[in-house]
C-alpha cells in the first residue's frame, strides 16, 4: 500500500544552503518519492551586459559572476578572446595562470569541505577547515591584490607579475598548509559519524552520472575519466595531471573525491613553481574579436564553457556561459528520488551547488 | 595524546583572529585597497571613465570636475592602469567604512594647469 504524498518545500532560504534554490519535495512517509527543482532566484543578467562594455573591461564582469571560481572565470573569458584573435599568451603567464586557477580550487573545496561539515553540525571542523582557507585566501592576496576577487587576469596574459623570490617563500608555506590538511581530510575520510552520514547515500551510478551530465567532483565521484585539465591547457599539459576518480558514486565518493583533489592542487602548485619560466607576463593586444570561439576549462565544479561570438567591434556579439553546477541539477534531482528526508540537506550539498555561478 | 596535547594548548594561545581596533590591520604590498585621485596630475581626457567597468568615475571636461562613486567601485584597478598621467593610484588600506549620506559621491576639481610650450624664437 502507497501512503499519502505530501509536497515539503526545501529552501529557497534553508540553514544549509549558501545559496537560493528550491525543490518541492515530494515525500511519502520520510521518503522523498522525486523532487521538482526550481531555479532563478539570483538572475543578474550578467551575459547581457556584454553589448554595453568593451571586451577588455568585461573581464571584470566575467570574474563577477562567482564570488569563488571567480579566478577560472575570468581566466575561461580571457581564453576565449585570445582563441578568438589568435593570441598566443607568454609562457609565464600560463603557469601563473594555472598556478592561481589552482589556489582557487584550493581554496573552493575548502570552503565546501567547511560548509558541509557545517550541514552535518560538525561545527569545530568547520572553522579548522576555513582557518586553512584564510592562509590560502592571503597568499591570493599578497601575489593578486584581492582576496577573492582577484582581478589579476587580462587578454594577453596577466596584470600582475610575482617574484621569483616571493614563489620560493610559497612553497616553503605549502608544507604547512600540507600538513594542516592531512589532519582535515583524515577527519572527512575515517571518521565513524561522518562515515555514516555519507557512505552509501545519494549514489550516483557511472552511467546516470554519463547520461544525465554530471560534471566534475559529482561525475569523478562516480567513476567517470572526465576532466578538463587532463586536455593540457595552459601549463597542465606540462605539469603530467592525471584526474582523481572515485568509484563509489555515493556522497563518501564525492567528498574523498574533493579531499584528494586538495593534495593533487597542491601537487600542481609546487611543480608550477618549479617549473616557472622567465619573461614577460603579457603580450600587447591590438584589433577587435571577430568569429566563435568556445572556451572550457576546469573549475572547482567542473566543467565551465564560455560561448563567445565576436563582430568585429569592441563589443561581442553574443556571450553565453554553461556553469557546472546546471548540469549537476539533473543528477542531484536523480539521486535525491528514493532518499530519506533528513539525508536531503547533505546530498544536495555534496553537488557543491554554486546557485549565483549557475544563474548569472 | 594528542588530545591532551590540543587540550593543554586551549589555556596558553592567543586568538587567532587578530584584535582589530588595538592591533591595527595589515594588508599586504599589491591589496587594492581604495583609489586615490590627484587632482594636479588630471588632464581630464575621460579615459578613467571610459574603462570603468561599474560606471564609478565621472568627468566633467568642461567643468573640470573629476568625481568618484565609492560605493560603486569595484577596485579592478583599470583605471590606474589605463592613465597615461599617474593621476590615479591604488592605496592599500581599505577605504573608511561611512553611509551613503556621510560620504555621498566624492568630488574633485581638477587643477592641473597645460605647461605652456616654449615660444620659438624667430629669427629677427
Amino acid at each position: 500500500m502507497t501512503g499519502r504524498q505530501t509536497i515539503i518545500p526545501f529552501g529557497p532560504q534553508h540553514p544549509v544552503l549558501p545559496e537560493p534554490i528550491h525543490l518541492d519535495l515530494v515525500v511519502e512517509d520520510e521518503r522523498v518519492v522525486s523532487a521538482i527543482p526550481s531555479i532563478g532566484y539570483v538572475h543578474r543578467g550578467l551575459e547581457s551586459l556584454v553589448d554595453r562594455r568593451e571586451y577588455q573591461d568585461f573581464v571584470f564582469l566575467a570574474e563577477r559572476i562567482c564570488g569563488i571560481c571567480s579566478f577560472t572565470h575570468s581566466s575561461t573569458f580571457c581564453q576565449g578572446i585570445e582563441g578568438l584573435m589568435g593570441i598566443q599568451i607568454p609562457q609565464r603567464a600560463a603557469y601563473l595562470r594555472t598556478m592561481w586557477g589552482e589556489y582557487s580550487r584550493l581554496h573552493s573545496h575548502l570552503l565546501w569541505l567547511g560548509l558541509f561539515a557545517d550541514s552535518l553540525g560538525f561545527e569545530s571542523l568547520f572553522y579548522q577547515a576555513w582557518k586553512i582557507r584564510e592562509s590560502i585566501l592571503d597568499e591570493m592576496e599578497a601575489t593578486t591584490g584581492g582576496r577573492v576577487i582577484q582581478g589579476v587576469c587580462k587578454v594577453g596574459g596577466v596584470r600582475r607579475d610575482v617574484a621569483n623570490s616571493f614563489l620560493s617563500g610559497m612553497d616553503d608555506r605549502l608544507d604547512e598548509i600540507e600538513d594542516n590538511m592531512k589532519d582535515l581530510t583524515n577527519v572527512f575520510l575515517n571518521d565513524y559519524t561522518l562515515k555514516k552520514r555519507l557512505v552509501g547515500k545519494g549514489v550516483l551510478s557511472k552511467d546516470d552520472a554519463y547520461y544525465l551530465g554530471a560534471a566534475g567532483p559529482t561525475a569523478r565521484g562516480s567513476g567517470l575519466d572526465m576532466d578538463i585539465r587532463s586536455t593540457g591547457y595552459l601549463a597542465y599539459g606540462d605539469v603530467g595531471f592525471k584526474p582523481v576518480v572515485e568509484k563509489g558514486g555515493d556522497g563518501y565518493a564525492r567528498c574523498a573525491v574533493r579531499c584528494r583533489e586538495l593534495f593533487q592542487s597542491v601537487e600542481i602548485i609546487r611543480r608550477v613553481i618549479t617549473d616557472m619560466p622567465e619573461g614577460d607576463v603579457f603580450t600587447p593586444v591590438k584589433g577587435n574579436p571577430d568569429g566563435e570561439y568556445f572556451s572550457r576549462s576546469e573549475q572547482p565544479r567542473g566543467e565551465v564553457i564560455h560561448y563567445l561570438k565576436g563582430n568585429g567591434t569592441k563589443n561581442l556579439a553574443q556571450f553565453r556561459v554553461r556553469t557546472p553546477t546546471l548540469t549537476n541539477i539533473p543528477p542531484l534531482v536523480s539521486i535525491l528520488a528514493g532518499c530519506e528526508l533528513a539525508d536531503v540537506p547533505q546530498i544536495v550539498l555534496t553537488i557543491d551547488p554554486c546557485i549565483g555561478c549557475m544563474e548569472r | 595524546m594528542k588530545m591532551f596535547k590540543t587540550i593543554l594548548k586551549q589555556f596558553f594561545h592567543t586568538p587567532a583572529t587578530t584584535t582589530f581596533p588595538n592591533t591595527p590591520l595589515e594588508n599586504f604590498e599589491g591589496t587594492r585597497g581604495h583609489l586615490v585621485f590627484d587632482p594636479s596630475k588630471c588632464t581630464s581626457c575621460m579615459m578613467c571613465m571610459k574603462r570603468c567597468p561599474s560606471q564609478a568615475i565621472t568627468v566633467q571636461r568642461a567643468e573640470k570636475i573629476w568625481t568618484l562613486d565609492r560605493f560603486r567601485c569595484v577596485m579592478c584597478g583599470n583605471c590606474v592602469d589605463v592613465c597615461k598621467f599617474d593621476a590615479l593610484l591604488m592605496e592599500r588600506e581599505y577605504a573608511k567604512s561611512a553611509t551613503p549620506t556621510e560620504r555621498g559621491v566624492e568630488t574633485y576639481e581638477i587643477t592641473y594647469v597645460k605647461p605652456e610650450r616654449p615660444k620659438k624664437e624667430t629669427a629677427e
